[in-house]
């Protein structure tokens, strides 16, 4: 019984970890999608916020200013994104394509500009990572013999031990969820993305309303690269988002475009990405290889037997012209 | 836009590409001229570097024609990358494992990879046409099962090659390679001693997947241009309603739409394997094959005829730009920037219309309000 609830723990702990850059990216697809503009340049946007939030956090030391440069790195990716899509009417999937090759190479180029010509950025001591602002608050238990020490261990490890970035993330989802359904800018943001020409006709200014939309999708998911980098780990190197962006994609879709249903499909994809590395760790003899494939083989499972057919925005990667027909 | 415009489009968009390459090297303190002389002189500096070029450029130019493909029908083959993995894992196996004669033990094992890739890919076909899931998440969910399958392939002793990383070799019969036996039999050696221009053109591993990449190309424009199959396919992806309603099963359509894209990177995968590799190894992270593809086609206007070229400048730009690093200390990486930005341009036709447009009126001497 112990053992099991600081097991548990250990799991929860991991899993929330890896969620969290998930999430906030996963956010950004959200935003983007509901006003209509299909972002898969994700991956791209990630990478240049976990490459800039290293970079400012190793140099400045204040790692609120790396997230915030991160977020605002991402914003300037996906401004590229919004010219292409929005203003010339681009493909939007080939835009993210594209935003996928130009984010990890700029990512690489200044990482090599920045630190003497290495493809990975200096790690910032630990002082200077994101602070986890409630690991003080239970005693640490060296020893583990009764419920109530398993108890302690559980919390601290599934939750008091947490970066301060996996509590943002999910006070993140209930904010977009609150804009999105609450106010004016989500009514605007949902209707742009629904039936923009109607939109239009009410007054609301659809370019503006999907510029906006897809900048915030890039700050999001630059503060996910960033959650990565100056968080989960202390610096950046070529491989470190190799496919989260995708899989923020994936689980946005699973979510079904909705902010809490993003959250969800990240916190499933991340549990088992936990269970994954505590398997690893243990003496129960499953092929590595095997476990780290699970994840993705629940998720596909999980597609095809709880969510089946999603539909998202109607009007979700479609260009718009003002004055056309 | 008319096909001549849209070669333009093409044509701009690469030299703008290449534009921001310059900025961005100048911007960082190097000399963009030079570093585009190295780039010219490592991809056309000796005829090792023409070969290397497209030794390169071959498997891209494969998984091209797998993504113009399925665009050209509808579909988003995200999964190139797996379905690479997936026909690089069999062709392996059936190269060590088979026993059969040259040229034939090749063509099988490419068949192998193939028919294999070709059944992974049918998994996202199907998963779309029965439970309406959308092919990119399923792709993307395959793509690293692909990745962790080929990792765990690698654990069984009948395949990997103790103390390393890799499977074994495949068998020589299972080969590709042009002049392979040839090149380092006595003979060979002896006869490329004095040909030094000869020497250099076989110094790289060059196999017949090149020939196999042009081959599919034509296959591919001759099906969807030509037969019933390709004409049922392509009104799939225009219209589904309409496709529909004109008595085309589109959920059969769908799935062997995707099954034949596997096909194809299943072949790519085949062919790096028995022309360049002769093994499979540990991954630890996507190599890029598929992604790589889905810039080749949008460079080539989803054209599966189109891929051969724009293959080969992406071939030649990432060959060429990773001797920047080495010889004048600039970042490589500066070329997956300049084909992003291609990739960009390409997408942004209005962007050039807009240009065209100025242009005329100029040339008329309008006011340019």
């Amino acid at each position: 019984m112990i053992s099991i609830i600081n097991n548990l723990g250990i799991i929860i702990g991991i899993s929330l970890m890896y969620s969290a850059p998930l999430i906030y990216t996963a956010l950004g697809g959200v935003i983007s999608e509901n006003a209509g503009v299909v972002n898969i340049g994700l991956e791209g946007m990630m990478t240049i916020g976990a490459l800039v939030g290293a970079t400012v956090g190793y140099y400045s030391g204040n790692p609120w200013l790396a997230f915030l440069a991160a977020g605002i790195a991402g914003g300037i990716m996906a401004i590229l994104h919004g010219i292409a899509s929005i203003t010339f009417t681009a493909d939007q999937i080939v835009s993210g394509i594209a935003i996928n090759f130009i984010g990890p190479g700029l990512a690489l180029f200044l990482s090599r500009l920045f630190f003497e010509g290495a493809t990975m950025t200096k790690p910032i001591p630990l002082d200077n990572k994101m602070p986890q602002p409630f690991k003080n608050i239970l005693p640490e238990v060296t020893q583990v013999e009764t419920i109530k020490d398993a108890m302690i261990n559980f919390f601290r490890n599934a939750i008091f031990n947490q970066y301060i970035t996996v509590f943002i993330a999910f006070i993140l989802v209930f904010i977009v969820w609150f804009v999105l359904y609450k106010t004016k800018l989500g009514l605007r943001i949902r209707s742009v993305g629904e039936h923009p020409r109607a939109a239009d006709t009410l007054g609301i200014n659809v370019y503006r309303i999907k510029y906006i939309a897809v900048i915030l999708s890039g700050v999001f998911a630059g503060f996910g690269g960033a959650a990565m980098s100056i968080a989960v780990v202390a610096n950046y190197r070529a491989t470190l988002i190799s496919g989260q962006g995708f899989i923020a994609l994936a689980a946005m879709i699973f979510g079904k475009w909705k902010p809490q249903g993003a959250m969800w499909a990240c916190l499933l994809f991340g549990a088992a990405q936990g269970i994954a590395i505590y398997l690893g760790g243990t003496a129960i003899k499953v092929p590595s290889t095997l476990l780290a494939m699970t994840p993705y083989v629940i998720t596909l499972l999980a597609l095809i037997f709880v969510v089946g057919e999603g539909n998202g925005p109607k009007a979700n990667g479609l260009p718009y012209e003002k004055n056309q027909g | 836009m008319k096909k001549n415009n849209k070669f333009i489009v093409t044509l701009f968009s690469i030299f703008l590409g290449l534009v921001v390459g310059a900025i961005i090297l100048f911007i960082s303190g190097y000399n963009p001229i030079e570093a585009y002389q190295v780039m010219f002189m490592g991809i056309f500096g000796s005829p090792k570097y023409i070969s290397y070029t497209i030794v390169r450029s071959t498997p891209i130019i494969i998984t091209g024609i797998s993504v113009a493909f399925a665009f050209k029908t509808g579909l988003f083959n995200i999964g190139a990358e797996g379905q690479f993995i997936i026909g690089s894992i069999f062709a392996m196996i059936a190269g060590y494992l088979f026993k059969l004669p040259p040229v034939i033990h090749g063509l099988v094992a490419i068949l192998v990879g193939a028919l294999a890739a070709g059944i992974w890919a049918g998994i996202v076909g199907v998963l779309k046409s029965k439970f309406g899931i959308n092919e990119v998440i399923s792709s993307i969910m395959l793509n690293w099962i692909a990745l962790y399958m080929n990792n765990y392939f690698l654990t069984f002793p009948l395949l990997r090659r103790p103390n390393s990383d890799a499977s074994f070799k495949v068998l020589d019969t299972a080969k590709i390679n042009f002049l392979g036996q040839w090149k380092v039999s006595e003979a060979g050696k002896a006869f490329l001693k004095d040909n030094k221009f000869l020497r250099e053109l076989l110094n790289p591993p060059v196999n017949y997947g090149f020939l196999i990449a042009i081959l599919l190309a034509i296959l591919v424009w001759y099906i969807l241009k030509h037969t019933t199959l390709g004409y049922q396919l392509k009104a799939v992806g225009y219209n589904k309603d309409a496709a529909e309603y004109g008595g085309i099963n589109i959920k059969k359509n769908i799935v062997v739409s995707m099954m034949i894209a596997g096909a194809i990177s299943g072949i790519a995968g085949a062919t790096q394997v028995l022309g360049v590799e002769h093994q499979i190894g540990i991954l630890a992270a996507s190599q890029g094959y598929g992604f790589n593809g889905m810039a080749v086609s949008l460079i080539a206007g989803n054209n599966p005829l189109a891929t051969i070229p724009a293959g080969l400048l992406f071939g030649g730009l990432t060959y060429g730009g990773g001797k920047l690093n080495s010889l004048i200390g600039a970042p490589s990486e500066v070329i997956n920037i300049a084909i992003g930005s291609i990739v960009f341009f390409v997408a942004m036709p209005k962007l050039f219309e807009m240009f065209g447009k100025i242009f005329t009126r100029r040339k008329r001497g309008e006011n340019l309000d």
